[in-house]
């Protein structure tokens, strides 16, 4: 796990940051896990819950739990762009995001200018889905899936 | 799904949302899917090992934790150099998501995707700058896509996930 410092644009005071930081790291798997966490943070676990609630609650924080390797469940996934004309953005946009398979999709400020992640549940389900955004639009789905994952973890600094 | 039998896959539904704020929160969702405690931990645990959870943790909103720019650096490195290149650029500490994927020649020659996170796009830049510094002339050309907007973005589902 490596540390990268953010600049913060929400107050949080000394225990908000040592929860967000220490969290990162990982999470007990324990009868009493907050009381473990507490203890090292030096509070109650009935604080620390409670200021969990809280980074919840503002957003500061999006999620608290486990997080799964999604192709270690057995799906496939595949990253695709597309150089889309900008006249027909919006159009194409729609009908890029109307398939239930497309889990997310970003602008980008490059030729190729529509990146997304299609999901399904086999690899030959990734193709007939980039085959068939490739017909409807007639503009060419290029598709780049994983070849080799270097992932090490990352963790902003609060 | 194959992989899972029904009971993971009710484990699984039941914390993809999140664990409760509970001060016994493996006890909760027992009570939830019908297992003991110990039965809960235990196959969070056996999850946990082989890889399906990644790890149980907090994940901060990165742009109310400033962290507002975010590049993802392409990069066209030597084939034969690429995965030992790969695993220090993934092992830097503002670089998530780091893969090797194919190139899509002529339009598209790079094969190491690294996405860079920093508090404006000046930082991003001088991360840029190390990566290549550390990649030296096993890299022959390289880009920066910034996002302009998110089209769109679903959240964690047990078929539809983020890759």
């Amino acid at each position: 796990m490596s540390n990268a410092k953010a600049r913060s644009i929400v107050e949080f005071d000394e225990l908000d940051r040592a929860i967000i930081n220490r969290l990162q790291d990982g999470f007990p798997l324990a009868s009493n896990p907050f009381d473990v966490v507490a203890a090292e943070l030096g509070c109650s676990a009935p604080a620390l819950i409670n200021r969990l609630q809280r980074l919840i609650a503002t957003g500061a924080a999006t999620r608290f739990g486990p997080f799964f390797d999604a192709e270690a469940l057995g799906g496939a996934f595949c990253l695709c762009a597309m150089a889309v004309p900008q006249d027909r953005f919006d159009a194409v946009t729609q009908t890029v995001n109307d398939r239930p398979e497309v889990a997310h999709n970003y602008e980008r400020d490059h030729e190729l200018n529509m990146w997304f992640v299609l999901a399904t549940e086999t690899p030959e389900e990734i193709t007939r889905v980039a085959n068939g955004i490739e017909e409807e639009t007639g503009i060419q789905v290029l598709r780049f899936p994983k070849l080799e994952e270097y992932f090490i973890g990352f963790k902003v600094m609060a | 799904m194959t992989l899972l039998d029904p009971t993971n896959r009710e484990l699984i539904a039941a914390t993809e949302a999140g664990l409760p704020l509970d001060a016994q929160p493996y006890a909760r969702i027992a009570e939830q899917i019908g297992l003991s405690e110990r039965e809960v931990i235990e196959q969070l645990a056996a999850l946990k090992a082989r890889g399906i959870i990644r790890r149980i943790a907090l994940a901060p909103n990165h742009y109310l934790l400033g962290m507002t720019a975010n590049g993802m650096t392409v990069w066209d490195v030597d084939d034969t150099l690429v995965s030992d290149l790969g695993r220090r650029i993934g092992a830097l500490p503002f670089v998530t998501h780091c893969y090797r994927r194919p190139r899509a020649m002529p339009v598209w020659p790079f094969n190491l995707f690294a996405m860079v996170h920093g508090s404006d796009r000046t930082e991003v830049e001088a991360k840029r700058q190390e990566l290549s510094a550390l990649l030296g002339p096993a890299c022959r050309q390289s880009d920066v896509l910034y996002s302009k907007r998110i089209l769109k973005k679903t959240g964690l589902r047990l078929s539809r996930n983020e890759g």
